[in-house]
């Protein structure tokens, strides 16, 4: 108990004197995590509402598929990005390993089934009616998906913050990635990984505060909207 | 939906926000892969910032293990490697990925275990009697297991103390120097560490340091450009300028000045070195 408490006042400590590392993994975090976030959104709710809305053969297999994606470790992404991405793969020309953009490309690829499959889940639970009043109203295709995503607007914002919790609080592929480059591409959590190997438990114990703080922001955010 | 026309604004918003806050790209970067006891002894900090100062540029450290270190260095994945082992160093220059490797410094491994050290450590004089000590007690002895410089030290030793070490009490955990340190105590086991590490875990970690200074235990740094003709993106004059600024005088003189809790972590050839 007494290596928590200390641990944890260090950490407070810490916090307070806000250390340019702290911030500088912070800023990393939050801009990779919304970057990674909004390409899974733009990825990931089309495809969530695509398959939601219709109907086609091999339609359970396609669900089944994405749920399956959603809880694809963290280090296979990593690995698999690797590949891609470093020298000797195919898009090693671009030079993007140990870059905030490869981060950005590994949490896109991580958030965009976690949106999807909550995008579809809230269009399954959303109100049947919808869809057929608003065409017997006269609306056109594109006008009826609107309608409907007012209407779910909350299942989509959810499908959102789930992908950003997905990519914040991940550290597989910004690890392998990223590579955890000091005031570069080290994020929260290999910061965390690294002071910890370094002993250094309680700065890992700052920056996972930290972490909890932006997630509880991040929520009450969304709570926010909800009540709007 | 005029209340969700909110939504894309914020992720604007947002991504602007990303854009601003990037760094700015038109920096020259380096990429450095090296073994993690550079980087977590805190040398890095202090011997980097004054090169990157002089020839504004920004050197990105990847810190892993040094066998990785070296074959990010084959992948043509980083542009210079600073690692501490002689011989898989010598191979990858034979092996045509690297060119002109430069000794930088060394320091010394170290034999940890509890204090009250059941295996009689203590009573040996060189690191092959230790390791044979604790191998016929079948003391708990953690490997990090993962290709480091010091997990290649360690396994040079078994080697030459013609022992192979297999067992129960012979764990093999994967995991960095101060994970390993922290179980070695957990464990109340033995184990090889780097001396910085150590030092930087003394506190944290009940292990003791129960035999050094043999010649096995000397720990020595290298630093290899990657080959450009291997690898022509690699930033082949960059890389040597950093390799002349850390085997020069200045990052000598850094490398020499750095301590942790008033001890040296890190020493010169041909100053006062032994070797």
């Amino acid at each position: 108990m007494d290596f928590l408490v200390s641990s944890f006042t260090s950490a407070l400590r810490l916090i307070g004197a806000l250390s340019p590392d702290v911030v500088d993994a912070v800023r990393t975090s939050l801009s990779v995590a919304a970057g990674a976030t909004v390409f899974a959104a733009f990825l990931g709710l089309p495809l969530g509402l695509l398959v939601g809305l219709s109907e086609f053969p091999l339609k359970r297999l396609v669900v089944t598929v994405l749920n399956t994606l959603m809880a694809v470790p963290t280090v296979v992404v990593g690995l698999l990005g690797y590949g891609f991405l470093s020298r000797q793969g195919p898009l090693g020309v671009l030079g993007l390993l140990f870059t905030p953009t490869a981060i950005v490309i590994g949490g896109t690829l991580l958030a965009a089934p976690i949106v999807a499959n909550y995008a579809l889940a809230s269009v399954r639970g959303a109100d049947p009616r919808i869809v057929p009043t608003a065409l017997t109203l006269g609306a056109g295709r594109l006008r009826t998906v609107g309608t409907l995503v007012g209407e779910i607007r909350f299942g989509i914002l959810a499908a959102v913050i789930a992908g950003f919790g997905r990519v914040v609080s991940e550290v597989g592929v910004a690890m392998m990635l990223g590579g955890n480059i000091r005031g570069y591409t080290r994020t929260m959590t290999t910061a965390i990984a690294l002071e910890t190997s370094k002993g250094e438990f309680a700065f890992g114990m700052a920056l996972g505060i930290v972490l909890i703080m932006v997630a509880l922001i991040v929520n009450l955010f969304l709570n926010l909207l909800q009540r709007r | 939906m005029k209340r969700l026309s909110r939504i894309p604004e914020t992720f604007l918003v947002i991504l602007l926000l990303i854009l601003t806050g990037a760094p700015a790209a038109a920096v020259d970067r380096l990429r450095m892969s090296t073994t993690t006891s550079t980087e977590n002894s805190g040398l890095l900090a202090v011997l980097l910032p004054p090169f990157e100062k002089k020839f504004d540029c920004k050197v990105d450290v990847i810190a892993v293990g040094t066998g990785k270190s070296l074959k990010l260095g084959e992948m043509g994945d980083v542009d210079v490697v600073f690692v501490h082992a002689r011989k898989l160093e010598d191979k990858f220059v034979a092996n045509g990925f690297g060119v002109n490797r430069r000794d930088v410094m060394y320091n010394d491994f170290v034999i940890l275990g509890p204090p009250d050290d059941p295996a009689g450590v203590r009573r040996t004089h060189t690191a092959q009697d230790a390791f044979r000590a604790i191998a016929s007690k079948g003391s708990p002895f953690i490997s990090r297991g993962d290709e480091s410089g010091t997990d290649v030290k360690e396994k040079e030793i078994w080697v030459a103390a013609g022992i192979v070490p297999k067992g129960s009490w012979y764990i093999d955990s994967g995991q960095g120097m101060g994970e390993v340190i922290m179980m070695a105590a957990q464990k109340r086991g033995y184990t090889l560490s780097d001396r910085g590490t150590y030092i930087a875990f003394r506190k944290k970690a009940d292990l003791v340091v129960l035999e050094q200074g043999d010649k096995d235990l000397w720990n020595q740094y290298g630093i290899i450009a990657v080959n450009p003709k291997k690898w022509p993106h690699a930033k082949y004059d960059l890389a040597m300028k950093l390799i002349d600024f850390v085997t020069g005088p200045e990052g000598q003189s850094l490398i020499a000045g750095y301590k942790v809790d008033g001890q040296q972590l890190f020493f010169l050839y041909g100053k006062g070195g032994k070797h």
